[in-house]
């Protein structure tokens, strides 16, 4: 099916089942330790062997020379990895950095031995007898000494710079300016569960359990990388603990375990340890971002610019943090900028709303800043300056642009009339009180995806997708979908997911997931209902189904019989045309956040929190707001805590581990809430939906640092926002 | 892990004998601390001496109306104790404000003394670290300090020692006592038991080896108003950037130990005096020759506003 033209009147708007807050359908699974995740697939494989993985102990050099043999004599061991032995391996296309390095090493931790035991332990024991000999390289760790060194680097979806009007001249002379540069750190998914993979070879066919998000990117990867025509690996990744973008491409797991298995000749399981996860894999890279932004006295801008530095490994991709700025505000004179310099810390690439979620970190200050110097309200000067079309072309209107209402609605919600626009006034008890507000944006991309159905004689209907849950709740809408499409209850669908030989999807990322693989799965059922209405001699566009039967003037017809002993199979693509190209399609939201700082010690302390989503229509507004609020959680760790400390002498993430990373515990949490606006959008696809996921996180950051403004009269620049930045400029402790 | 062999002892002096025989043995207990430190092979004890089972988990009064904790007394116990909540508010106070519940159910009194540094270049064995590997070096000098000791470091070592419980028993001036492995008793004042990290930060208490402790005393209640403030970037579950133990009592009198800024609990006597005239007056005392790097040097002004704010709080 192709999505060319906005959706009509559809079988998904009679909303019996969609935009219900159904429960998840997999958390008796989840609840009961019986859904199977990667490295527990022992009801497939009883006794595997154990992979250790052995990271590079320097960060740029190559290997001298490595000792194995302690190792291999060590209790237990049945084989060793290495460059040496694993054979010629391609790289893929989604990875800079070698997944197995040596003799040259690109960065920390970069694997370089795999030791396969039988047992855990005795790969592990055995892994620390290898003795490596390095030598060590000049490498460059220091994003702020390297900046200036940077290229222009290509965003997703644009140029490296845009340009429109004449930005340099009309900030030179618009009466009120900011001039500001910002800092965001470099960010771990820190995901739940750890990258983890089991191989098995049958032959020359490579079967592979592992914790991945887009199933049929990575099959390709793996085959590359192994040299192996796609056909001969399967991927299977039902459940997955966690990915936020950490688990979009294959990383060393996948690719040790199936060079394991083949050298020990039976199936290898091989888990990243916690500490190996921040330096081997993948994080979000830290910026700095210098904004400017020109306006007349009555607040209407008249210039922004963005320009945004950020550092990876060669050839790999920038941080797009200047993303939103293209798009939020309006402004006749605008330029953005990216900059790209050589890093040779680990691999940076996507985390949950790359680009705009650092970018809204900085830009929704640097609007605050602004309306402050205005003398105007946040929300006042961020209508003033409201869009309803494309500002780079105005030739292309939004979609859908209700962000005015996600913060009129937000602002009335949290009572924001009641603010003290003067910093540091507000006192209760210890605590210094403070309220800020931020803009929600995130682009809402689309992707082919295909889904099979199967109605069989028990009126069940299977759903098989190569779609991943990673955590979101894909299974639960994806049943609700086909019970919508086909009038049948929830617990008459069976939906499974993550499987290689399933067809094709969208996969989970950059917030597509949902919209795009319910719409495949809305193709797929499409063709079964004309394909069950045919089997009855119905006339299909007179056909009604619902409450198990399939109904045609005044013949009824239950669809366990319509299907008949055989069943019936029906299997299709959603494909999308060019509406995201003639519209912009964009998520809005508002975030408002209530913090408290402590008036002598300076530690902050989020009191309560709200957003205000309009992404179109919530397919399950219960695990949507899932979504949201752990997304707000992301966000405010983002702001207060979470870093990457890098040692800029050894060029290695020095926290990497959960005691050193910290991300927020319950109690850094008190209060959260979420409305969501009640609308669709048509352009986006015949289920009105959009992506919520990463939404929920683009600008709590900001917010959180115009309360912490709000609270103390301290603006903070460079996340996160820990005491030791506001301590000094505090009051004095009476 | 490397492979270890283990027994578990009968008693307190056949433990303490074990440890002197056998090369590399080690005691074992929660395993909170130690088992993470093995799997990582930054401890690699040949021999464990498991003395869960000695008997050393009792709560009993003294002779002079203080408190014999045993070694083996689990935090989650020691934190709920009546007699603690009532008359050693601060320690009560400390051992709920560090690790977790369950962490805080397996740890016992003995092993959150001898908790080791949380020195993120200590964890990562492809790091110099003078106290791991005697000799190569400290990587945090220069490196990411940020958690780091700003006072009684050496050239060899900056790491603080990670312990909220600690920092309380020093404030309230608890006794520690052992038994050697010749089988004589010994009584370890608290400030004398742990150390600065000198020349030799591999050598963190003053137990000699095969020394193993049996008990923690507390001397008789001394009253006053028992604070605990600990200062961290989250909420619940991180280390002490800062911490306060005070006791303060009704005429301004009392003691400070501070958490998070030395290899020890760190309290200075002398600048005790300074209590009625505030916290910066006591600061200025407590943390004379402090040298901070340029990450942590935030620390003290941290120390003297928590102090600040405790202070605030015991005038109520």
């Amino acid at each position: 099916m192709k999505f060319e033209t906005p959706a009509t009147t559809n079988p998904i708007d009679q909303l019996k089942i969609i935009g219900k807050p159904a429960d998840r359908i997999d958390g008796p699974f989840k609840t009961t330790g019986t859904a199977p995740y990667a490295y527990e697939r022992h009801d497939n494989i009883a006794n595997p062997a154990c992979g250790y993985v052995v990271g590079s102990a320097i960060a740029k050099g190559r290997i001298a020379s490595m000792d194995l043999t302690a190792a291999k004599t060590a209790s237990g061991v049945l084989a060793i990895v290495t460059a040496d032995n694993a054979g010629k391996l391609a790289k893929g296309n989604f990875n800079f950095a070698t997944l197995l390095g040596g003799p040259e090493i690109e960065h920390y931790h970069q694997a370089i031995a795999l030791v396969v035991a039988e047992t855990f332990e005795q790969a592990r024991a055995a892994a620390q007898l290898v003795r490596v000999d390095y030598v060590k390289a000049e490498g460059a760790f220091d994003l702020a000494a390297v900046k200036d060194s940077g290229k222009p680097a290509r965003i997703t979806g644009g140029p490296a710079d845009t340009a429109v009007g004449d930005f340099a001249g009309a900030f030179a002379v618009a009466p009120v300016q900011l001039d500001a540069t910002y800092t965001t750190p470099d960010h771990a998914h820190a995901m739940m569960e750890p990258h983890a993979s089991m191989a098995a070879w049958d032959g020359d066919k490579l079967i592979v359990w592992t914790s991945n998000q887009m199933i049929d990117w990575s099959v390709g990867e793996l085959a590359k990388t192994l040299g192996m025509p796609k056909d001969k690996v399967r991927l299977i990744s039902p459940f997955i603990g966690g990915g936020f973008g950490g688990k979009l491409w294959v990383r060393a797991d996948a690719l040790l375990a199936a060079l394991g298995a083949r050298a020990a000749g039976r199936p290898v399981k091989v888990a990243l340890t916690r500490p190996m996860m921040f330096n081997n894999t993948v994080h979000r890279p830290a910026t700095i971002q210098r904004i400017r932004i020109g306006a007349t006295r009555d607040g209407k801008i008249t210039a922004i610019g963005h320009e945004g530095w950020s550092g990876n490994l060669p050839g790999g991709k920038p941080e797009a943090a200047v993303q939103a700025t293209r798009l939020l505000y309006a402004g006749a004179n605008r330029m953005t900028a990216t900059r790209l310099a050589v890093l040779d810390l680990p691999e940076g690439n996507a985390m949950r709303a790359p680009g705009e979620a650092p970018g809204m970190m900085a830009l929704e200050i640097a609007i605050d800043e602004m309306a402050e110097k205005l003398g105007l309200d946040p929300i006042e000067f961020r209508i003033l300056n409201d869009t309803q079309v494309d500002p780079e072309k105005p030739e292309r209107a939004y979609s859908h642009r209700p962000l005015i209402a996600c913060m009129g609605l937000g602002a009335n919600r949290f009572d924001w009339s009641k603010r003290n626009p003067a910093p540091g006034r507000v006192r209760d008890g210890r605590w210094l009180v403070g309220i800020g507000m931020a803009a929600a944006f995130r682009n809402n991309p689309v992707m082919k995806s295909a889904a099979r159905v199967r109605l069989d004689n028990r009126g069940v209907v299977v759903v098989e997708t190569d779609m991943t849950d990673i955590g979101t709740g894909t299974y639960t809408i994806i049943a609700q979908t086909a019970a919508e499409m086909m009038g049948l209850p929830l617990d008459k669908i069976i939906v499974r997911l993550g499987d290689s030989t399933f067809p094709v999807s969208a996969g989970s990322g950059g917030q597509w997931g949902a919209n795009s693989s319910t719409s495949g799965v809305y193709a797929a059922c499409v063709k079964l209902r004309e394909a069950v209405a045919q089997k009855l001699g119905f006339n299909s566009t007179e056909v009604d189904f619902a409450d198990g039967q399939v109904r045609s003037g005044n013949r009824s017809v239950p669809l366990a019989q319509a299907a008949g002993e055989s069943g019936i199979v029906a299997e299709d693509v959603m494909e999308f045309g060019d509406l995201g190209k003639k519209y912009q399609q964009s998520t809005f939201g508002a975030h408002f956040v209530e913090v408290g700082v402590d008036a002598a010690t300076a530690e902050v302390r989020i009191r309560r929190m709200l957003a205000v989503c309009a992404a179109g229509r919530i397919l399950n507004p219960k695990s949507a707001r899932s979504q949201v609020i752990g997304a707000m959680t992301m966000g405010a760790g983002a702001a207060l805590m979470e870093e990457l400390a890098v040692d800029k002498r050894a060029g290695f993430f020095v926290n990497h581990d959960l005691a050193g990373y910290e991300v927020p515990v319950h109690a850094d949490i008190p209060h959260q809430d979420v409305i969501f606006l009640d609308e669709t959008d048509p352009m986006s696809s015949p289920m009105k939906a959009k992506g919520v996921g990463e939404l929920g996180i683009c600008g709590v950051g900001a917010a959180i640092a115009n309360a912490i403004y709000n609270a103390t009269g301290v603006r903070v620049r460079d996340y996160p926002i820990t005491l030791d930045k506001l301590l000094a400029r505090l009051p004095e402790v009476a | 892990m490397r492979s270890f062999t283990y027994e578990r002892a009968n008693s307190p002096a056949e433990a303490a004998a074990a440890a002197a025989r056998k090369q590399g043995a080690k005691f074992i207990a929660g395993g909170t601390n130690l088992l993470d430190l093995m799997k990582l092979e930054i401890e690699t004890p040949a021999h464990l001496i498991d003395v869960n089972r000695l008997g050393l988990d009792r709560i009993e009064p003294t002779a002079d109306g203080g408190l014999r904790v045993g070694a083996l007394v689990r935090n989650t116990d020691l934190a709920a104790h009546e007699r603690v909540r009532r008359d050693y508010g601060v320690l009560s106070r400390a051992l709920l404000a560090g690790a977790s519940g369950q962490l805080r159910n397996k740890a016992t009194t003995a092993g959150n003394m001898l908790q080791r540094t949380r020195c993120p270049y200590f964890y990562d064995t492809n790091q110099p670290c003078n106290k791991r590997q005697p000799g190569s070096g400290c990587s945090a000098i220069g490196g990411f300090s940020r958690q780091h000791a700003v006072i009684g470091a050496s050239e060899a070592c900056i790491a603080t020692h990670p312990s909220d419980m600690a920092v309380a028993m020093r404030a309230l001036d608890a006794t520690v006592e052992t038994i050697q492995p010749d089988g004589a008793a010994r009584k370890i004042p608290i400030a004398e038991f742990h150390r600065l990290p000198g020349s030799t930060p591999e050598v963190e208490t003053s137990l000699a080896p095969g020394e193993l402790i049996t008990a923690v005393t507390l001397p008789k209640p001394v009253g006053g108003k028992q604070i605990y403030r600990k200062v961290r970037d989250r909420a619940s579950y991180a280390f002490a950037l800062v911490s306060v133990a005070a006791i303060v009592q009704r005429d301004g009198s009392g003691c400070v130990a501070l958490g998070g800024v030395a290899h020890k609990p760190w309290r200075v006597e002398a600048a005790e005096v300074e209590l009625p005239r505030g916290a910066k007056a006591v600061t200025a005392k407590l943390l004379t020759d402090a040298k901070p790097t340029h990450e942590n040097a935030f620390k003290l002004l941290l120390a003297e506003r928590t102090l600040g704010a405790v202070l605030a709080e015991a005038r109520g």
